[in-house]
């Protein structure tokens, strides 16, 4: 090959045509820009709600148990962290000399400088840390409100009696409701030993926060060392175990950008595609000039291959550069429209993955059109034809190439051989049915011809079907492109609404328990007379596992080859009782029991995570101690456990009629609309039952909540981002079909056609080309987004249309308009510098 | 012998039948030959033109160019002789759109890789068909006729031994196209080119050696200048 005269050639030639080039690179620096930004906001913004879920635990991870942790082990956490705080607590009775009352509290010493993650919000602010420094204690804000305490008051802990030194506004730690039966105080580590409560034989918790530094998989140090930690009686506790009630969000959230992230390579590639496509077209005349004056075809494919090449390789680079200048400028301009900060750092992942997506796609995506160059016949010097450029066999190769780079892009992103398939096989379905809807179109037209239209309607029409059409060309892009928007559309919508179901606005956040089966009316009466909802009011007993399948739990626990595990077999477990299953819950096997029949086996239902950590199934024997009364039950049904909703949650469930008699208390749960309702509502009941303590979720919801409301920011924006990448590649690629209709409309304005007939006859065809695309994509998206929703996203499924009809107005109105424009363009310039051109 | 026709057919498939447009044609043109096709209109001039020059193949039949049995040849090859040994002159011109006039008239002779002294052949060239001061112009900056001398320029910038022109003159205007005739002929008498001239004008074609005419894409008569013109 003669490299200088390739290279120089590709020179000349791009020099005239800088322009068209121009569209070419936009899609290209746009679509780059597009994942480097969406990328590195990604890695940012994940981050940053990773790190919020943080301040749920306080710290990376937390190890504890009811001793001291022992050296051995501390060694090992040593050697992993260069921090960490430590926790006592027990459960006391506390005094309140002022108020001659006593209240059961969690009390809590404290050294360190614990929550690594989050903060300490207590009132006045500075007592957050000055508690430490002296004898001093900090109280729930709930219960200084219950008893009228104010800071300054006393409390009586053990042998001590401490100043109250500050309200206590928020608190750290599980999310399961159940945990905190008690209000909160909080001392030093060091007064804590002063109040002589933690004697031998008393239940003490030992637990140490730890922050970590590195990037250590805490989830993998954690399973190597989990006999280890498990023969001291050592709970590990990481961030991931503490997401469980996020983890629906977050996976939602992953899979959306992904999709997202993929949306807009695919809207780069079509732009890519199709700006090289009509790029090549304008080509056609100079390639057949230049096969004639004895250029070989794949010398004069190098030409424009190099070309686009060096024009795409420039593009990537500027696209990366613009997408990691947006990343570090937005933040800024949205400054006062982020409802929080984001911190912003260049992502060196996503960089590079814009580097090597950027070329690879363009390169595909370009060389399929550009394969065609090496068949220009030089014969058309001679006879001026639209023929269409002839297919290369080669292209099939580029065709597998770009499906397997789509595959392995989704692999990257799903780490799932059969996702990513699936995935791939239904991009290809949805380009085969727009090809093929563009095919009919054209069979269509041209076999129900209205002959007896207007002049407009059938040169429009016939347009269509004509040599040198564009209807593949445009719809497939327009079609591609309206389907994407609405299936970002519509997913949007539906995530954002169950994402926002989580959040606070919707959640219970009190709960009462210890309510005695006698006082459930009372209750319900009190609650009502504070206008709040009795969201849930069940009974509640408590029992221990004492057996399976005929062994001891005893036997059973000392079976080295037992798969179930330790937790699920030592849970104290709280039981209720129902006739239905909540409409909340999942039956995954079996079927519900509700009511049990004298004579009858009893029929339980556990939850789907507790029956694979016992490893029972269906039909299995469990035994059960409900304080001192031994019942035999058997697997009747697996639940799957909405864990977005904030109630209580119950493992197992008994079938009504059975543990009636048993000795139980009730939980209800209810919404507070303010601190104050609170408040009073919690005088009111600990007044007229002072058996019931009422639990106040207020600040772990606030804290869920922020999160949500982040979930949702990154959800709408990212949306956002892509649709606008997907209008302009939409648009750009129909300023582009003006060349292909440029010589058809300057003869016909040579022929006398008026300025106006020219547009009509562009906005015949213009509209037919939107409404049959907008139509096509529309279907593939509802039909997409619903697969979507219901096997990747685990949503129900629902479908607003109007919105869904403005997009179709909007796209066909677009189309038109562009259209028009486009024959703008041709009628104001002068007929005779056009066929100059061309 | 330059250019050998052996019994071509060529046909084109239609949707109800086949449309022969080339019917048993036989030639052979000789080194420094000036000939000229006629012919009424769709004849298949054209066509016959395109198939001598290697630009298509036949549907049956042998042709040999420059002694090479191009009608058996691969696409590559076919582009070797083309740049080698054929010129080019097309009723539309046919410059690139995106090339200056010099570079246009240099392309054919970058082509064979003869980079050095290009520029200075090219040139000359231009300056022998008169348009010494026009190097930098784009086409679209040059009048028909001047595009026609560029692309003359072009046509003889690789010393082929056989030219084909397709209408050389007839996108232009009778002085204009006389300018260029002359042009063609000079040239062509100082180069000693073999000549294939397609055209529709009478007083061209009488100008040349010999006049093949075609009708219904058959030879209807084949002869040297002398008697032709008293037909
Ligand atoms: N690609 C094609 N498909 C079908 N028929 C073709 C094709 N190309 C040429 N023809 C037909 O071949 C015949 C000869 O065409 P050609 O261009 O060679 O004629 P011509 O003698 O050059 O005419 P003119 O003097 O008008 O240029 C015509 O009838 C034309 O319709
Ligand atoms: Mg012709």
């Amino acid at each position: 090959m003669k490299w200088t005269l390739i290279v120089k050639t590709a020179i000349r030639d791009s020099r005239k045509d800088r322009s068209k080039l121009l569209l070419f690179m936009s899609s290209i620096i746009l679509g780059v820009a597009a994942l480097v930004a969406i990328n590195s906001f990604n890695d940012n913004l994940v981050r940053d709600i990773e790190t919020q879920s943080k301040s749920l635990l306080g710290a990376d991870m937390t190890v504890g148990g009811n001793k001291p942790i022992p050296d051995l082990l501390i060694a090992s956490l040593d050697s992993l962290t260069s921090e960490h705080s430590s926790e006592v607590e027990l459960f006391s009775m506390s005094y309140l000399p002022s108020k001659q009352e006593s209240q059961f509290v969690r009390l809590k010493g404290l050294t360190g400088s614990f929550p690594y993650y989050g903060k300490l919000i207590t009132e006045p602010v500075s007592a957050a840390t000055s508690y430490e420094t002296g004898r001093y204690a900090l109280v729930d804000d709930g219960m200084m409100i219950q008893y009228g305490l104010d800071v300054g008051d006393s409390i009586k802990l053990g042998a001590i009696t401490f100043p109250i030194h500050g309200r206590l506004m928020n608190a750290f730690g599980s999310m399961d409701a159940g945990t905190s039966f008690a209000p909160s105080v909080y001392i030093s580590g060091e007064q804590m030993l002063a109040t002589e409560l933690i004697q031998p034989g008393s239940l003490v918790n030992y637990k140490n926060y730890y922050k970590i530094d590195s990037d250590i998989d805490l989830d993998e140090w954690k399973k190597e060392r989990r006999t280890q930690f498990r023969n001291e009686s050592m709970r590990i506790t990481t961030i991931e175990d503490q997401r469980e009630n996020l983890q629906e969000a977050f996976s939602n959230l992953n899979n959306f950008l992904n999709i997202v992230a993929l949306i807009s390579l695919l809207l780069a590639c079509i732009g890519v595609a199709s700006s090289v496509l009509i790029y090549v077209k304008t080509k056609v005349q100079s390639i057949a000039i230049l096969r004639c004056l004895g250029m070989k075809g794949e010398e004069a494919f190098m030409v424009y291959f190099l070309q686009i090449f060096v024009l795409g390789a420039l593009s990537v680079i500027l696209g990366v550069a613009i997408g990691s200048i947006i990343q570090v400028i937005l933040p800024i301009v949205l400054k006062g429209f982020l409802p929080y900060e984001v911190k912003m750092t260049i992502s060196s992942s996503a960089i590079i993955k814009g580097l090597l997506m950027g070329m690879l796609s363009t390169t595909l995506f370009a060389l399929g059109p550009l394969l065609g160059v090496r068949n220009i016949s030089p014969l058309k010097t001679l006879r001026i034809s639209d023929d269409p450029v002839k297919a290369d066999p080669l292209r099939w190769l580029i065709y597998v190439l770009i499906v397997l780079s789509i595959a392995g892009f989704l692999y990257s992103l799903s780490g799932s051989f059969i996702d990513s398939g699936i995935f791939t096989l239904a991009i290809l379905a949805a380009f085969l049915i727009l090809f093929g809807v563009a095919k009919l179109v054209t069979w269509c037209v041209r076999k129900f011809f209205p002959r007896n239209a207007s002049f407009v309607f059938r040169q429009g029409l016939s347009n269509l079907y004509r040599p040198n059409n564009q209807t593949q060309t445009l719809i497939v892009s327009i079609g591609l492109g309206t389907g994407i928007l609405t299936l970002l559309f519509i997913l949007q919508g539906l995530i954002l609404g169950n994402v926002e179901d989580m959040g606070a606005g919707n959640q219970p956040n009190m709960i009462v328990f210890g309510i005695e089966t006698d006082q459930k009316d009372e209750m319900e009466k009190i609650t009502k007379s504070f206008d709040m909802p009795v969201t849930q009011h069940v009974p509640v007993v408590t029992m221990e596992l004492s057996g399976w399948q005929g062994r001891s739990k005893k036997a059973w626990m000392q079976d080295t080859s037992r798969t179930a595990r330790r937790w699920a077999m030592n849970r104290e477990a709280r039981v209720s009782y129902r006739e239905e299953m909540s409409p909340d819950d999942e039956l995954i096997e079996g079927s519900y029991t509700g009511v049990y029949n004298e004579g009858d086996s009893i029929m339980i239902s556990l939850d789907q995570r507790y029956a694979d950590g016992l490893n029972v199934e269906i039909g299995d024997e469990l035994i059960w101690n409900v304080q001192g009364t031994i019942i035999k039950t058997y697997v009747g049904s697996i639940r799957k456990i909405n864990f977005r909703k904030m109630e209580s949650r119950f493992f197992i469930l008994f079938p009504t009629g059975v543990l009636e008699a048993a000795p139980q208390f009730m939980i209800l749960v209810t919404k507070s609309p303010n601190k104050q309702v609170t408040a009073d509502f919690r005088n009111t009941v600990v007044k007229s039952m002072p058996n019931a303590s009422v639990i106040d979720l207020g600040s772990i919801l606030a804290t869920l909540n922020d999160i949500i409301t982040k979930v949702s920011y990154v959800i709408k924006f990212m949306a956002g981002f892509s649709i606008l990448i997907g209008l302009i590649v939409l648009i750009s690629s129909l300023f582009l079909s003006k060349y292909q209709r440029i010589r058809e409309s300057v003869l016909l304005r040579t022929l006398g056609a008026v300025e106006n007939k020219i547009y009509k006859i562009n906005a015949v065809e213009y509209a037919a080309l939107g409404i049959l695309s907008a139509l096509t994509g529309i279907v593939l998206a509802v039909v997409g987004s619903y697969l979507l929703a219901k096997f990747v996203f685990e949503l129900d499924y629902n479908l607003s249309w109007w919105p869904i009809l403005g997009i179709f107005v909007f796209i066909v109105a677009l189309t038109v308009l562009i259209g028009l424009w486009n024959s703008r363009d041709v009628v104001k310039r002068s007929p005779l510098e056009i066929l100059r051109n061309v | 012998m330059i250019l050998e026709a052996k019994e071509i057919f060529k046909t084109y498939k239609g949707l109800n039948k086949d449309l022969t447009v080339l019917d048993n044609i036989n030639f052979q043109v000789f080194k420094g030959e000036i000939l000229a096709i006629v012919g009424p209109s769709g004849s298949g001039k054209t066509t016959l033109l395109g198939l001598c020059a290697g630009l298509d193949n036949p549907t049956s039949g042998t042709l040999n160019l420059v002694e090479e049995p191009i009608s058996i040849m691969s696409e590559n090859e076919k582009a070797e002789i083309r740049n080698q040994k054929v010129g080019f002159i097309f009723q539309n011109f046919q410059l690139l759109p995106t090339l200056t006039a010099l570079e246009n008239v240099m392309i054919p002779l970058e082509l064979q890789g003869r980079a050095k002294g290009a520029r200075e052949k090219a040139k000359d060239l231009l300056e022998r068909v008169g348009l010494g001061g026009r190097h930098h112009h784009y086409p679209s900056q040059l009048s028909g006729g001047e595009q026609q001398r560029v692309s003359l320029a072009r046509a003889f910038s690789n010393d082929p031994e056989i030219l084909f022109a397709d209408e050389p003159t007839g996108n232009l205007d009778e002085e204009t196209g006389l300018i260029v005739e002359n042009l063609l002929f000079d040239l062509n008498k100082e180069k000693q080119t073999t000549l294939v001239i397609v055209t529709h004008d009478l007083e061209l074609a009488n100008k040349t050696d010999r006049i093949i005419k075609l009708k219904g894409g058959k030879i209807v008569s084949d002869q040297s200048i002398q008697s032709a013109s008293i037909v």
